[in-house]
């Protein structure tokens, strides 16, 4: 249903700017899929920096308990850091992997993404329960609120990530490189590096910044 | 076993709830019963319930709004008759119970009416608009729309299963903290948002990607209808702003399940935190909620004075004005916090500042009337009725944005008065504007006109009378959210809200006698070409109702009113074209996904606000084996044959040669 | 209540921004709304007079007077709200006749305490105070958030648990005021409302003495007692026996207000909310 422009059309281009470059049309599913992501993942900042604003008020709010310089532990940190960048680098080859439809890299790959990821959430998960255990837990003071809401949600979407991983490659193990498989591998590896992305953004403001205090 | 559930839970105590609760249970099983035994359970699994069809879920957005529009009206009755009877005395409702009903009228109205039908239209109209076949993600769209039911549904039970939040629609702490309302109230309210809000996010990344990534051939930027550029705005408020309201309940809940100290008087928690997140959402929130109505107004305004909209590119970039701004203008929900006048003057002149773009929208609809031959069908009645209530609103909102007249007007009854009247006037104007105007194009017949325009002319004359006596007992000093009162003077203004809530309950009854005539004389009303307005848009190139793939082919379009063009050129050259070769169109499968997550959902919603562990783990399991499920799934297109698309079309183009060979009396 | 009616400056001066402003707006407002009733009438499509012009979708000058019209009334009024937030901002004195009155006010759950350190006695539900004077208030919340208003004497001002913010006022003429909260506060609420007397500045230290002279003593177990739920009907006198009372509620040495007592669904009584650790 093809229709030509009609007289009277004034109201198009009122300034008469002229060249009008004609939209193609519908964009095509791999594109949407990666761009409806994108706006997740940007919602899923602004839900992140809501906790780092909520860290940034309270982290004077000690309540006679023990401030950030007295509980952060530098080396755990450095080594959760190095897990979340290493991971990230094996998930981009992982995601290589499956766009050559390979196999053996593609679980290889995931698999060590999985590995680091679940040291880092190991690591985590002791320093938490470290702090319980010490009386230091969230309730304890609004500043170890800030603290481990932060953190924790970060932990919570490693978490949530990992999850994701293993039934990307349970799917992979069923249906192949399928193009719909392909296009969620895709959205996972944008999750998973967002996640290094904010856990920079967690350790500069939480634990560097901190431990100056 | 059951966590904090017992059968002290149900409230036999207190016959309101009860006999509430016991007729919307008898009239809920009625109507499942009917269906069953009717035989209509499998239509409306395959057809509605798990459908994935932009179009369906539009309409069940829109049903669940206007049946939540019932139960918030019900309550505002009832704060109504409290406030007109309460003059030294207690009235009829407890203070445990009043504290309820307004908390619930407004959660409800806010989250389970406006925001369900606004999101609705978008829906049902938006794919329409812009010449695709669906939104960017249908599946995703049924979860959202079923995890928007699961809220609502939750916050229904709070009714007669425990009670629902005492704290208003915010449930701002330390009143929301756990020592101050230690029952189930707030875990209600604030469940029951963190759901729904999941589906509000959706369908904000849905509608967003469908704008800016699903358009047809040849439509730019400045070739698309004024709704879907509101669209577009609203739903970029929605995905910047609601991960803010999903964080803060996160938050609250935190405080209260775990001990956190976020917003607790104790151990360094800070209120005025809350108070800053919440309105950082909630400015946005009553633009998403505006910004759809400003959209269908330019649509009807347009269309029914015969006129392109005046000043459309202006009319883009107020709209995205107003987007932007509306994130800088939060603190003025809380003047009287003691930010200081620096603080406070910046943002009361920010507020201010968002008139300009609202006010230039006015003044570009008042331009497209001008000159034009205007035509006084019901939703045309609804713009100007709006035109004028929104005015006042916006007048009465700008006076509010200047610090000092805040200090004497903050919570009061003129500040209800005023939101009532942008909400009112602004979004529910522009909703049942909507809903006149596209219901034919939806069901395929038109609305009875009769009853329509009384609809509206109750409605806006019962908002007057129901809203002015507020305005008056605000400057008399009242303040709001008073179970009853001692001051004499504001008795009367009373007396009067109520008996304008009269006047609005008759308005809702015309709508209701409307949708019912219009049903039984569906014939006499129907849309046959699926043009019954000389629409300017792409929707009305449709049949009412559209086809499932909405579009035989991708429409080139060459302008703006990409449909008048279509129209014009069609007379000019009276369709005498070669039959045009169709093909196999491939559509999304239904799925049982949405709906069977929020099932999910339910039941993790009610486990967490009872404590009940157990539950929320199955719930949760069975909410991730559900998307597990959908994974699987081998096939998610069916493909229409092409001769079967060209059935389907063949039927509306033979409709419109009747249209078009009338060419000069439209 | 009337806030039309305005007893001190600082009410005056709001209220005259208030109307101000309105009269301001009027002036668009009214216009804009007859010319929307009006080109509804004229350009219906019955009226053959009117002229159809359906090429009329842009016009430079017309867009000009609309962004203008709005744009100059919000210049005008920030005007306003900029020169306005600053001079009537809570915190700024207002000066008065005689030595000015410290006030300190406390929201409790469901009743107003007010403490005049330097006199040495609190009353609760209502406000004793002279004509004319400053009026320097300091106020907090036992619990939670309240709002302070007196509609006939000007700005409200929200009340914090661990906050102190601040309000001066001035009441000009004897008489019979009233006041209330203005942010919900729980089940009570609607009882807090509170009397202002505004007596003569010869008569207040007469009425500080015979107030004064009460058995009843503030202390922090009476403070204690009246932190619990519940609303009081009686206006209360107190003597004061530390003027440091308020900073004791203000910075939580002593403890928030508790919440209510509530038997819980399970019947059990439940002890109100989590320990502060």
């Amino acid at each position: 249903m093809s229709m030509t422009a009609t007289a009277g059309r004034a109201h198009a281009d009122p300034h008469h700017i002229g060249l009008v470059v004609e939209h193609p049309g519908p964009a095509p599913k791999r594109t949407v899929t990666a761009y409806g992501f994108w706006v997740f993942l940007l919602s899923d900042i602004v839900m992140f920096s809501c906790f780092f604003a909520a860290y940034a008020v309270l982290a004077d709010q000690t309540a006679g308990g023990p401030k950030g310089s007295e509980i952060f532990e530098q080396r755990n940190v450095a080594i959760e850091t190095v897990c979340l960048l290493l991971s990230s680098f094996t998930c981009g080859m992982a995601s290589i992997a499956a766009d050559v439809r390979n196999r053996f890299w593609f679980y290889l790959g995931m698999a060590v993404t999985c590995m680091l990821g679940l040291i880092f959430l190991a690591i985590e998960f002791r320093e938490f329960a470290d702090l319980v255990a010490r009386g230091y837990g969230p309730s304890r003071s609004a500043f170890l609120t800030s603290f481990f809401s932060l953190v924790g949600c970060h932990g919570l979407h490693v978490s949530a990530g990992i999850l994701w991983l293993l039934t990307m490659m349970a799917q992979v193990f069923a249906k192949g490189f399928r193009a719909d498989v392909l296009r969620r591998m895709m959205c996972f590896a944008l999750f998973w590096h967002a996640l290094d992305i904010v856990w920079v953004g967690v350790f500069s403001v939480v634990y560097l910044l901190g431990s100056g205090v | 076993m059951l966590g904090k559930l017992d059968w002290s839970a149900i409230p036999f105590d207190q016959p309101i709830p009860l006999i509430a609760g016991a007729v919307v249970l008898v009239a809920i099983l009625a109507v499942l019963i009917w269906v069953v035994v009717k035989g209509h359970l499998p239509y409306l699994w395959h057809e509605w319930i798990t459908s994935v069809d932009h179009k369906r879920i539009g309409v069940m957005y829109i049903l669940l709004a206007s049946v939540m529009l019932l139960r918030g009206g019900s309550d505002a009755i009832m704060m109504r008759i409290q406030q007109a009877v309460a003059y030294q005395s207690q009235g009829y409702l407890p203070p445990e119970h009043y504290n309820q009903i307004f908390s619930a009228h407004g959660t409800i109205m806010i989250f389970f009416v406006a925001m369900p039908f606004v999101i609705g239209l978008m829906n049902l109209i938006v794919p329409l608009q812009l010449g695709v076949r669906d939104v960017a993600f249908p599946t995703l769209n049924s979860v959202g729309f079923w995890l928007t039911a699961t809220g609502a549904l939750l916050v229904n039970l709070s009714l007669v299963v425990g009670e629902f939040a005492r704290t208003g629609w915010l449930a701002f702490p330390p009143l929301s903290e756990l020592s101050y309302s230690p029952g189930v109230g707030v875990d209600y309210y604030a469940w029951s948002l963190q759901i729904s809000g999941v589906g509000t996010l959706v369908a904000g990344i849905n509608l967003v990607t469908t704008v800016l990534k699903l358009r047809t051939k040849g439509m730019n930027y400045l070739r698309m209808p004024m709704f879907c550029w509101t669209t577009l705005a609203s739903n970029l408020l929605i995905v910047a702003a609601f991960p803010i309201l999903t964080a803060t309940l996160a938050m609250l809940l935190l405080d209260r399940y775990l001990g956190f100290h976020f917003f607790t008087n104790e151990a360094g928690g800070n209120v005025m935190m809350f108070m800053n997140l919440i309105w950082a959402w909630g400015h946005p929130e009553v633009y998403i909620l505006v910004l759809p109505a400003f959209g269908i107004f330019s649509e009807v305004v347009s269309t029914f004075s015969g006129k392109a909209l005046f000043g459309y590119r202006s009319m883009v970039l107020a709209t995205m004005a107003i987007c932007v701004i509306s994130f800088m203008v939060w603190l003025h929900h809380f003047f009287t916090m003691g930010a200081g006048p620096d603080v406070n003057a910046i943002f009361g002149i920010a507020s201010m500042i968002i008139a300009v773009p609202t006010g230039v929208k006015i003044y570009n609809w008042l331009f497209t009337m001008y000159g034009g031959r205007i035509r006084f069908a019901t939703p045309m009645l609804w713009a100007v009725g709006f035109m004028v209530t929104f005015i006042i609103g916006g007048l009465t909102g700008v006076l509010v944005a200047v610090p000092p007249a805040d200090f004497m007007l903050h919570n009061s009854m003129f500040l209800v008065a005023h939101f009532h009247n942008v909400i009112i006037g602004g979004v529910l104007f522009g909703a049942f504007a909507g809903f006149e105007y596209w219901f034919p194009k939806a069901f395929g017949f038109r609305l009875d006109e009769r009853w329509g325009k009384a609809a509206f002319w109750f409605t806006f004359l019962g908002f007057y009378v129901t809203f002015v006596p507020l305005y008056v007992a605000g400057m008399l000093g009242m303040t709001r959210r008073l179970q009853h009162y001692d001051v004499a003077a504001w008795r009367p203004w009373m007396f009067v809200a109520a008996a304008g809530m009269a006047v609005l309950t008759i308005g809702v009854i015309c709508q209701i006698v409307q949708l019912v005539v219009s049903i039984r004389n569906r014939e006499a009303l129907r849309d046959r070409t699926g043009d019954p307005w000389d629409g300017r848009s792409l929707e009305w190139a449709t049949s009412s109702p559209p086809p499932v793939f909405n579009f035989a082919f991708h429409p080139d379009v060459r302008g703006e009113d990409a449909y008048w063009d279509m129209k014009l050129s069609a007379q000019q050259q009276s369709l005498d074209h070669a039959a045009p070769e169709y093909h196999d169109i491939e559509m999304p499968r239904n799925s049982p996904t949405g709906f069977t997550c929020a099932f999910f959902a339910t039941i993790m919603g009610f486990a967490l606000i009872w404590h009940i562990w157990w539950m929320v783990i199955l719930g949760g399991v069975g909410a991730f084996a559900t998307f597990v499920v959908f994974a699987w799934r081998d096939h998610d297109e069916y493909v229409i044959p092409a001769d079967e698309v060209a059935r389907i079309d063949r039927i509306n183009l033979e409709e419109r040669r009747s249209l078009v060979s009338m060419a000069g009396t439209i | 209540m009337n806030l039309l009616d305005p007893q001190g400056p600082v009410a005056a001066a709001n209220s005259t921004i208030l109307v101000d402003s309105v009269f301001i707006m009027l002036a668009i407002v009214v216009p804009t709304i007859i010319a929307i009733l009006g080109f509804a009438f004229w350009f219906r499509a019955s009226n053959p007079k009117a002229r159809f012009q359906p090429d009329f979708v842009y016009s430079g000058r017309v867009e000009m007077v609309v962004w203008a019209i709005p744009a100059l009334t919000v210049i005008l009024l920030g005007g306003v709200a900029w020169i306005g937030s600053h001079k009537l901002d809570p915190a700024a004195p207002v000066p008065g006749t005689g030595s000015p009155l410290r006030i300190q006010a406390v929201s409790l759950d469901w009743k107003w305490l007010f403490i005049y350190p330097d006199q040495r006695i609190a009353t609760v539900n209502t406000l004793t105070v002279p004509a004319g004077a400053e009026l320097n208030f300091q106020l907090t919340s036992s619990s939670v958030m309240n709002v302070f208003f007196i509609p006939q004497l000007g700005s409200m001002i929200y009340t914090m648990n661990g906050m102190v913010t601040r309000l001066n006022l001035r009441a000009d003429n004897e008489g019979k005021l009233q006041g209330l909260s203005a942010h919900f506060s729980g089940d009570g609420f609607p009882d807090m409302m509170f009397d202002v007397n505004v007596i003569s500045p010869l008569a207040f230290p007469d009425w500080v003495a015979a107030t004064a002279k009460t058995d009843a003593v503030l202390n922090e177990d009476s403070y204690k007692k009246l932190m619990q739920q519940g609303t009081e009907k009686n206006r209360l006198t107190f003597r004061l026996d530390d003027p440091r009372l308020f900073d004791l509620i203000a910075t939580q040495h002593i403890p928030p207000g508790p919440g209510p007592e509530l038997l819980s669904d399970a019947g059990r009584p439940h002890s109100g909310g989590h320990d502060a650790r």
